[in-house]
């Protein structure tokens, strides 16, 4: 909470005419802060849900030892208010709603503070270089998608993920005669040629459509939405329910190392695309993905640990 | 379950088996990418190495260490992936004669062989496990070519039972994560 004598923030969400000025109770870059210690330290509760019933029907004795360490991890986590992994990532913002060109300071400033004082692992580097500016910021740092809406609310989410599950991610771009076969083995094969890598059992992201960049970020935002939350669309909620229960028969388990617990959860997000392409995008999200949002109202700021973006 | 102490002999690390589970006690150090390539080069060129190097336990970790009361303490220190060494570590092993290796997500059939001609074994480590991991490493003793950064610089760790680490692949080059890969389901 801020001290009483520091002037109320305002914030002026909209464009032109079209907005109006919010009191805050926190400025956006304290906010944003909120956000990644919640989203490093709490897992949300819809994947500890996920984790508590793999535990229940596990039957592998070492997948059993994992998953139960998995868990005391995050209690652990919780309770002493550290990063559940070392590997603290790079996050990918979502700001959603109405806003104006400031939030991307605010959130950078969110970031360079949450290094020091939470503090996270200092991960970006120049790509070729491989210099540390020590601060997770650098050029195109922090990753910040904008999805103006009409909406009342500013709604800013972040992803974390590290890079044992981004260096997984996966891009296809089949043939349309491939069709849905086509798809199903592409979005198979990548999360078991992954094996233990990327920390399974975790959440399959997938992306089928669009263009070759939108497909990757659909698949990415696909791991923003609680496990919990319905596909709307009968016919992805199938193939989604189908590839579940596939890739748990696979037999991969825990780290790779053998039960029946590989996945929690296939998130599948669609969009048109060329009639000449069919795009494919698969992004594993670790057993740690962590998320968290803030909807921010000229009444309220609501946390939550996930959104349909 | 099995209780191991560093410094690991030879005959200690045959006698484990796959999937065996194990804790582990005493000194070793962190290790990713960028110490990997330090350390060969320089000792392919005959300069100094940190002496710790030579038969240990080399955890593939990039942990949080934070500043505690004149000292340094590790807060999250869980395994990273080790597949990204799979190209400079069965140089490492054979150079260093490592003993163990701890980590995630397992190792090329390269290093296995490296692993059975030396001796070595690789412990797998719960991934994201990193606070439980970290509770275990009682103290940091030092850290050397600190320039790499946090992630990649070489920490001197002391433990007490870390674990559970998982005997994944075992010195007679069997690999637990082979014998899944091979067994994998992948039809609808």
């Amino acid at each position: 909470m801020r001290d009483a004598a520091v002037p109320p923030v305002y914030l002026f969400i909209g464009n032109g005419d079209e907005g109006i000025m919010i009191k805050l109770p926190e400025p956006v870059d304290q906010i944003v802060v909120n956000l990644l210690k919640a989203a490093n330290t709490k897992l949300p509760p819809d994947i500890g849900w996920a984790l508590e019933a793999a535990a229940g029907w596990e039957a592998d004795p070492l997948a059993r030892t994992q998953l139960g360490a998995i868990m005391d991890n995050v209690k652990k986590a919780e309770v002493l208010g550290r990063p559940m992994c070392q590997d603290t990532g790079i996050p990918t913002f979502y700001v959603k709603g109405r806003f104006d060109p400031s939030v991307r300071n605010e959130i950078m400033k969110g970031v360079r503070t949450a290094t020091e004082t939470i503090p996270l692992r200092p991960n970006t580097v120049d790509p070729l270089t491989r210099e540390n500016p020590g601060n997770n910021l650098g050029k195109g740092m922090p990753s910040i998608h904008y999805i103006p809406t009409d909406d009342d609310f500013l709604e800013i989410s972040v992803l974390i993920k590290g890079a044992g599950s981004e260096n997984m991610t996966r891009l296809a771009m089949l043939n349309p005669s491939d069709g849905l076969a086509g798809v199903k083995k592409f979005i198979t094969d990548s999360v078991l040629d992954a094996g233990g890598r990327p920390c399974p059992p975790g959440i399959v992201g997938v992306g089928i459509g669009g263009s070759a960049d939108e497909c990757v970020s659909m698949a990415k935002e696909a791991l923003m939405s609680p496990l919990d939350s319905e596909n709307s669309d009968p016919v992805l909620k199938n193939i989604e329910e189908e590839l579940f229960v596939r890739l748990n028969g696979s037999g991969l388990g825990p780290m790779g190392l053998g039960g029946s617990t590989t996945v929690l959860g296939v998130k599948i997000r669609t969009a048109y695309c060329h009639t000449a392409s069919l795009p494919v995008a698969v992004s594993i999200g670790c057993w740690a993905t962590r998320r968290a949002s803030a909807r921010i109202t000229n009444t309220s700021i609501e946390y939550s640990q996930g959104a349909d973006l | 379950m099995r209780e191991l102490r560093t410094p690991l002999d030879e005959k200690t690390v045959r006698n484990l088996k796959l999937g065996d589970t194990v804790y582990l006690s005493g000194d070793m150090i962190t290790g990713r990418d960028e110490m990997h390539i330090r350390a060969i080069e320089h000792s392919r060129q005959g300069r100094p190495v940190p002496g710790e190097i030579e038969g240990s336990v080399l955890y593939h970790c990039g942990p949080i260490i934070v500043s505690s009361g004149g000292g340094r303490k590790a807060i999250a220190a869980g395994p990273t992936t080790s597949a990204r060494m799979n190209s400079l570590e069965p140089e490492m092993i054979r150079r260093f004669g490592i003993r163990a290796i701890i980590g995630k997500g397992g190792m090329s059939k390269e290093v296995g062989d490296a692993m059975r001609e030396v001796g070595c074994v690789y412990l797998a480590a719960v991934g994201g496990a990193a606070v439980s991991l970290a509770e275990s490493i009682v103290e940091i003793r030092g850290a050397e070519w600190a320039d790499l950064g946090m992630a990649e610089a070489m920490w001197k760790l002391r433990t007490e039972r870390m674990g559970p680490l998982i005997v994944a692949m075992d010195t007679e080059g069997g690999s637990l994560y082979e014998n899944i890969r091979s067994k994998l389901v992948r039809d609808i």
